[in-house]
Parts: structure tokens; C-alpha cells; sequence
């Protein structure tokens, strides 16, 4: 018999409200461990403020999350070391050299051998000419890789991405994404990914939610929902969602 | 799965590694600028040199006069402690704003009160930078000599130092609550302290409803103690109890404002958008 995997993360009827404003409405969902799962939506649809919530840097006004077996609100320091996180809107020391912002990111994240984990972070991701350089001198796709490091550097269990592609360039978007694929084979990491960009879900991502005005409104595969939608990419199923054409009461997910 | 186990985060261990990286950050980022480096040492000079001659002009005075102007030197020294132990935290506090690297450590293992703990660390890093020099220079130019107080000076050091860090956990939960909006509260609310804790002058000038809201500040005893040890040669250990005592209220009072101040920013979603 087959047992189902547990959970990474098990959101249960969340809600996040600023006053009359609902940022996320009652959503509920899994991330299965191992998967790549992607968050869509629009601006404003609620997959920071989920994604914050998940990291327990926002309170949830309602609900209940947990992470990797931890409630999140209660339990985050117990569970905080075997996650990490990567945003292009959350910088790092700027004056700090490279390799001294890896090394107090591993001390934070309780690393044993810094050094020795340095080195094959530099090596993974190609940053041996750049450790001794000012992180804040370098280019933005520089600063991505060195970004992705240090979201690398405790070897997370769990990997939430914040649009990790974000105003890079192809080449150098396609080389993330391929850094990322050989992070999960090797590791059997979860990923849950924030993005606009729909081909990058489409290349990453077992499993998508969609999400509009603070609710989910679809869930699945990437290549089910275009199925399901009729269409030919996962960005028309994207603009359909965005847009409100409702799907045909029979393709519609359960709700 | 194949993870390598990391330390178990809930040691003490584990808990001192982190206020080391802390430490060690802003190590790493002092030492990159030399501005940062001249900028500690630049003002409490300027201000000594100044209250230092200003002190030699009275000399030969008489009376009052005299007897205030004879603690001058000590006054702006022991100011500096309270005032650059306070901009010691808070600057390096918003570092972290300034670098949009909030973010990063909030998500990390490090605990509120372990940051507090590099933060008081840097304080005092910070202090002792700028304020060994500066007192080396009193002693060549104006022949005073702090460091001759011995304990009282540490009895000194110590109440002023626990009064700027209370100052700066309000200020950095402000700045955490409200964003860099509040940036300005870290440069200037202790400027407050100086008329009212007496710091040029003895408690007694103040009108009297004035003098119970400055009797209920710890620096205003260290001042006094100051004047008591300079001008009549008492050291004055009811007066460092009495600082002790309102020390241990107000970094209280401080603590709990900034864990009320943080758990607001959880609520309000602050954390990720720190910016005006």
C-alpha cells in the first residue's frame, strides 16, 4: 500500500484581512512534499501575502498553516532552519563581499562546514569570480545567482520563490530555472513558486493554484488546466482566470 | 530525501552562533567604509573640544559658576555614552532597512531577542570606537582624565548604556511598525533626555514639577553622581541604586514595546514592505 506523502505545507481556511480589505480569502490547500508547485495570479490576487503567511512574516487573521509538520504561527523557530526563501524585492547587504553575506547567512541557518558550503554553492552556481566582490556592485543577474545561493546555503527542505526570474534576461532566466530543476532532482526539495511568467511555471511547476482576489479559483497541472480551458498555453489559461471568463459548469473544479 | 542535518536552532549554542553572524555582519560592514569609521569619532570629538574649552574659559571663576563649569568635560563624555549608545543600535538596527535586508532575516532562524542582543553588542562596538579615543584626547588637551573614576565610571557606563538600549528597542519597533517614516524618532528622541535628565546642570534649576519628571530618568542621577564625584569628591552609590532601579523598569518597558511593535508588523504585514 502506498502512504501518501505528508504534506510540506497545509494551509487550512486562511484568511488574511487589513481592516475591510481581504488580501486572502479562505483558501485551504497542500503542497505535497518533493512537488513544484506554482502560485498565479494577477496583482493583487494574494500569493505574496499567502507566501509571507507561509513564512510566518505575516499573521493570518484566520486559519491555520502548517509547515513541514510545524504550525506556523506557533512553532516558527522550529521549523525556520529547514525552509529559505528568494525574492528579487528583498536585497542583501549591499557593502558586504559575497562570500562574507554567505557566511553570516550559513551561521543564521546553523551550517556546519561554511566554508566547504560556499564553495559548492560557488561552484553549483557559478559564482567563484564574484565571492570577493561587493554584492551590491554586481549585475541583476549576478545578484539573482547570489540570491539563489543564499536562499541555497541551509540546503532547504523547502524553497519559496518570490518571481525568481524577475526583469532577467532569457539566457540568464533559463539558467535559474535549469539551477532549480537540478536543486529538486538532487535534493527531492519543495518548491512553491510565485510568478507572472507562465512559461517558466509551465516548465517547473507539477502543479499550479490560481489565484484571483484573495481566492483560489482553479487548480492542476499545467498542461490540465490547459486542457481544461481549451486552450494552447498556460498564459490564455491565465488571461481567461484574470479576466473572469468563467469555464463551463462541467470543467469547473469542485469547489 | 538527502539533507544534511544542521544544528538543532533551540541550543544556546545555536542561539550564540547567531548573534555572532549578527555581529559579525556589522563588523564586516564597518570595517568596508571608512566613513562609517571617521563619522564615530568625528562628532564626540568636535563636541568634547568644544565643552572642553568652554570648561577652561571658567576657569578662575568663582562660585556657581565655576562649580558648573568644572564638570563640563565629563558631562558631554558621559552624554556621548548615553547618546551614541543609543545611535549604535538604531543605526545598525536600520542597516537592515536601509540594505532591504529585513526580509531575509526575519525569514531566518535568528529570534527578535537574539537580534536585540547583536543589536546592544554593536552599541557598545560602536561606543567604544568612538569613545576611547575621545577620551584619550580629553586627557591631552584638557588634562581630564575619565577613565581616573575607576568604578564610578562603570557604575556610569553602565546605567547610561542600559538607558540607550531601552530608547533604541522603542525606536527600532517604531521603525518596524511604521516603516522608515519613523527613521528620524533614532536621531532624535534622546536629544529629550538632555534637558531633562540635567546633564549641564544640577537637577535643583529645574522649576519643581519639573524636576519629579526628571527624577523619574535614569541619566538624571548619573549626573548628578557626576557632579557629586567631580565637585565634592563623593561617589554616590544611592544615586547609581536609584538609576539601577528605573534602568531595570524602563528596559523592561522596553522590551515589551518592541515585541508589541513586532507582532504589530506581523499583523499589519510590515515586514515585507519596509519602506517610507
Amino acid at each position: 500500500m502506498n502512504a501518501k506523502p505528508p504534506a510540506a505545507v497545509r494551509a487550512v481556511d486562511l484568511v488574511k484581512a487589513y481592516g475591510k480589505v481581504v488580501a486572502v480569502d479562505h483558501i485551504g490547500f497542500e503542497v505535497a512534499a518533493g512537488s513544484v508547485t506554482g502560485l498565479l495570479g494577477g496583482n493583487g490576487a494574494g500569493k505574496t501575502t499567502t507566501i509571507a503567511m507561509i513564512m510566518g512574516l505575516i499573521l493570518p487573521s484566520a486559519g491555520r498553516i502548517e509547515v513541514l509538520g510545524h504550525d506556523i504561527v506557533a512553532e516558527r523557530h522550529k521549523v525556520l532552519h529547514r525552509m529559505n526563501f528568494e525574492s528579487p524585492y528583498i536585497d542583501m547587504p549591499h557593502r558586504l563581499t559575497v562570500r562574507q553575506n554567505l557566511r553570516v547567512f550559513g551561521m543564521l541557518y546553523g551550517v556546519a562546514d561554511i566554508d566547504g558550503r560556499i564553495a559548492d554553492l560557488a561552484a553549483e552556481l557559478d559564482l567563484e569570480s564574484l565571492l570577493e566582490r561587493e554584492t551590491g556592485r554586481l549585475s541583476a543577474g549576478q545578484k539573482t545567482r547570489v540570491s539563489l545561493a543564499k536562499a541555497l546555503v541551509n540546503a532547504p527542505e523547502l524553497l519559496l520563490l518570490d518571481e525568481p526570474t524577475a526583469s532577467l534576461d532569457p539566457d540568464t532566466a533559463d539558467w535559474i530555472r535549469t539551477r532549480l530543476e537540478t536543486y529538486r532532482a538532487e535534493r527531492g526539495a519543495t518548491i512553491l513558486l510565485a510568478s507572472h511568467n507562465m512559461p517558466e511555471v509551465e516548465r517547473l511547476c507539477d502543479d499550479v493554484i490560481m489565484m484571483k482576489g484573495g481566492r483560489i479559483v482553479d487548480r492542476g497541472s499545467p498542461s490540465g488546466l490547459v486542457a481544461r480551458y481549451g486552450r494552447d498555453t498556460l498564459e490564455d489559461v491565465f488571461l481567461d482566470v484574470a479576466r473572469g471568463r468563467a469555464l463551463e459548469p462541467e470543467k469547473a473544479p469542485a469547489s | 530525501m538527502k539533507f544534511e542535518p544542521l544544528a538543532d536552532p533551540a541550543t544556546a549554542a545555536a542561539s550564540l552562533r547567531r548573534i555572532a553572524a549578527m555581529v559579525l555582519r556589522y563588523w564586516y560592514l564597518l570595517r568596508s567604509s571608512w566613513p562609517r569609521l571617521v563619522e564615530l569619532v568625528y562628532w564626540p570629538a568636535v563636541q568634547m573640544i568644544t565643552w572642553g574649552f568652554l570648561q577652561v574659559s571658567f576657569v578662575g571663576h568663582e562660585g556657581a559658576l565655576a562649580r558648573a563649569g568644572a564638570t563640563f568635560i565629563g558631562a558631554v563624555l558621559l552624554w556621548d555614552i548615553l547618546f551614541r549608545g543609543q545611535i549604535g543600535f538604531s543605526v545598525s538596527f536600520l542597516e537592515e532597512m536601509w540594505a532591504r535586508n529585513m526580509g531575509n532575516l526575519m525569514m531566518s532562524p535568528l529570534k527578535p531577542g537574539e537580534f536585540i542582543a547583536a543589536l546592544m553588542v554593536m552599541s557598545i562596538v560602536r561606543l567604544a570606537i568612538g569613545f576611547v579615543p575621545v577620551t584619550l584626547l580629553a586627557i591631552c588637551f584638557f588634562g581630564f582624565n575619565l577613565w581616573g573614576l575607576g568604578l564610578a565610571l562603570a557604575a556610569f557606563f553602565a546605567n547610561l548604556i542600559f538607558t540607550s538600549w531601552s530608547i533604541g528597542l522603542v525606536v527600532s519597533g517604531l521603525v518596524l511598525r511604521n516603516g522608515l517614516g519613523a527613521e528620524n524618532l533614532a536621531w532624535s528622541l534622546t536629544f529629550l533626555l538632555l534637558p531633562l535628565s540635567c546633564v549641564y546642570y544640577p537637577v535643583t534649576t529645574l522649576p519643581e514639577w519639573l524636576q519629579s519628571v526628571a527624577l523619574l530618568l535614569p541619566p538624571t542621577y548619573v549626573f548628578e553622581g557626576l557632579r557629586a564625584i567631580l565637585l565634592d569628591g563623593v561617589f554616590r552609590g544611592d544615586l547609581m541604586l536609584k538609576a539601577a532601579g528605573l534602568n531595570v523598569v524602563l528596559f523592561a518597558a522596553g522590551l515589551v514595546a518592541f515585541f508589541r511593535l513586532f507582532a504589530g508588523a506581523r499583523r499589519a504585514g510590515t515586514l515585507l514592505q519596509l519602506g517610507e
